[in-house]
């Protein structure tokens, strides 16, 4: 018989087998905290000019990471981007999800014309680079934080789709959905209680795997200047602003590229743990 | 008051594939009289569980119901709509699946399974459908019902998790029960258990029962009438006592060989030779004559009709309705 996987077994099971992730895990919690407690954790606010005359100065006690071109604290800057970072991952990854998932069970299960029609729709999405689609929709709509989280939830929500219709697919034969249409379960009753709740291990790996491409997306539609706007701070906005200055002052952009490849990289460690764990055949290779 | 729980009458039911028409289920008719088990043989492959599928109108596509009746106490199945056909499920008429690993949700606990059937097919508060869930718990034998309602699968045995799927079936008091090879995958003692409280549930709810089996010994011990069926249709059908006493169908006969014997020491047990043909392909005349050891001119030209040899006994073979 196999492992079931049980919230509480899962973390032990992550726990003990991948050191990395529960690493991750760790790094993901402290820029969390990170981001709620900036403006207690710093004197100055993000688009205070603290030192006009003292601009682009070296990291020192007053100013740890420095001051930008402007004469902001750069580590100030860098904690309220972290807020601007993490909400991007999570709301449209989460909307995406939503989407991805009520549609890509329909598809699956209902099939026949419903299925072509959704995911017809979702091939149409994909087919679009989309990095390309989100700058569309970016200068379609405007600037924005709302805006950023449509445009990356709309490009997100048909990747999801396939793997929750492919899943689908697979569960619709298992024998307990066979099992609850012979006692005369209905079909949305059978969608709901039984394909997607089997559905959430494959969504909560797909989750931390898509978290860390949107706030790459955000990033790189900020250092386009079609994300976040001037004075709001944004990592990659800040990695923009500080390309001019990369030869003289590199921490400048280096900070905020640190950052961004440090939380990326934890949500990828801590994703891909997730699938060694829930996934027992990936781990028998 | 009605005599026969279930009558299906000239049931064809096909998979429409790219190489053609399969026909699975070919002029099936059969009735199950009330309070009565009737069993169904046969090998793997020879429309068993798609007949059971057919009367559960859960055939999966491509496979379709093409002609034939079915009428459970009068109400014609086939020309139910599919909602009219949910109500039915669960509440006339339950499933008994033969992986009881497999069958119940792995994310759910298993009392909340079986409270669900109480929930869509009874008026009755989530309170009061739980009470029912752990009488019927008690019902099939199932120790401890607090504690077993909140179980997940996992946490059960083969024999418990069969038990439950019982429970789910019978929760309803349908009138008639499919069970499909309902304990192929429990162990020997197990096995008896099961099939001792499927008698008791028949005798204390009064629900007619369909047992698909391949096992001879199952079906000899719980059966009033057996059906034997080879290659999509009935070629044999009578009580169970004078079935296996006098098997007249050489196919019959030859399942009743290969079974192990404690009287005669056998090192190697009898086999009919040869597999069973394949449905997009089935030979002219009598579907069993290739591999039939007896079979004579007539048997390659025309199919054998389902005649009565004896009364309520029905062979569909040349031979023995000659008498050889």
């Amino acid at each position: 018989m196999t492992e079931q996987n049980t919230f509480r077994s899962v973390l032990c099971r992550l726990c003990r087998e991948n050191k990395l992730a529960v690493f991750s895990a760790g790094v993901i919690l402290l820029f969390v905290v990170l981001a709620i407690l900036a403006p207690v954790l710093t004197p100055y606010g993000y688009d205070e000019i603290v030192n006009a005359a003292n601009r682009l100065a070296p990291p020192s006690a007053e100013h740890w990471m420095g001051t930008d071109e402007v004469g902001r604290d750069v580590l100030t800057r860098m904690l309220y981007g972290s807020r601007i970072s993490l909400l991007v991952g999570i709301v449209p990854t989460v909307v995406s999800m939503l989407a991805g998932a009520v549609l890509g069970i329909l598809a699956g299960y209902l099939g026949g014309r419903v299925d072509s029609i959704i995911m017809r729709l979702a091939d149409i999405m994909l087919a679009f680079p989309s990095m390309l689609l989100a700058m569309v929709i970016m200068y379609t709509l405007g600037d924005g934080i709302i805006n950023i989280f449509l445009a990356l939830a709309l490009v997100n929500w048909a990747s999801v789709a396939r793997i929750v219709r492919a899943e689908t697919l697979k569960l619709r034969e298992a024998e307990y959905v066979e099992a609850a249409r012979s006692i005369g379960v209905g079909r949305f009753t059978i969608m709901r209680r039984h394909i997607l709740p089997n559905c959430i291990p494959s969504l909560i790996v797909l989750f931390t795997l898509n978290i860390p491409s949107a706030i790459l997306s955000e990033s790189s539609l900020s250092f386009l200047g079609l994300g976040i706007q001037k004075p709001m701070a944004s990592w990659g906005l800040m990695v923009n602003t500080g390309r001019q200055y990369l030869y003289t002052n590199p921490w400048l952009s280096l900070a905020p590229s640190v950052a961004i490849m440090l939380i990326v990289l934890a949500f990828n460690f801590l994703g891909d743990g997730l699938r060694d764990v829930l996934d027992p055949h990936l781990k028998k290779q | 008051m009605e005599k026969t729980t279930l009558n299906v009458e000239h049931l064809c039911a096909s998979f429409f594939t790219d190489h053609g028409e399969i026909r699975a289920v070919n002029d099936v008719s059969f009735q199950v009289p009330k309070r009565s088990i009737i069993g169904i043989v046969g090998e793997s492959g020879c429309g068993k569980s798609m007949t059971a599928r057919s009367i559960m109108r859960l055939i999966k596509y491509p496979g379709k119901i093409v002609s034939g009746s079915i009428s459970l106490v009068g109400k014609e199945l086939t020309a139910l709509s599919e909602t009219e056909m949910s109500n039915v499920r669960g509440e006339e008429i339950s499933l008994i699946f033969q992986e009881p690993m497999t069958s119940l949700n792995p994310v759910m606990k298993v009392g909340k399974q079986v409270r669900e059937v109480v929930l869509l097919h009874r008026r009755v508060t989530k309170k009061e459908a739980k009470a029912e869930v752990l009488r019927m718990f008690e019902k099939v034998g199932i120790s401890e019902p607090e504690k077993r309602y909140e179980c997940y699968p996992h946490e059960l045995s083969g024999g418990l998790r069969q038990r439950v799927m019982i429970a789910m079936a019978m929760i309803c008091r349908p009138k008639l029960l499919i069970a499909d090879e309902p304990t192929t995958a429990l162990d020997v003692t197990v096995e008896a258990q099961i099939l001792e409280l499927m008698k008791n549930l028949r005798d204390e709810i009064g629900t007619s029962i369909i047992l698909i089996s391949h096992n001879l010994g199952v079906v000899a011990e719980l059966c009033d009438y057996v059906h034997v069926m080879y290659a999509g249709r009935i070629v044999e059908q009578a009580e169970t006592f004078e079935l296996f006493d006098h098997p007249r169908h050489p196919y019959t006969v030859g399942l009743m060989n290969a079974r192990a014997s404690l009287e005669q020491q056998q090192t190697v047990l009898d086999t009919i030779p040869g597999t069973v043909p394949n449905l997009a392909a089935l030979p002219e005349g009598c579907s069993f004559a290739p591999r039939c050891a007896q079979c004579g001119g007539r048997c390659h030209e025309c199919v054998p009709e389902l005649t009565e040899v004896l009364p309520g006994h029905f062979v569909r073979c040349h031979l023995a309705q000659q008498g050889v």
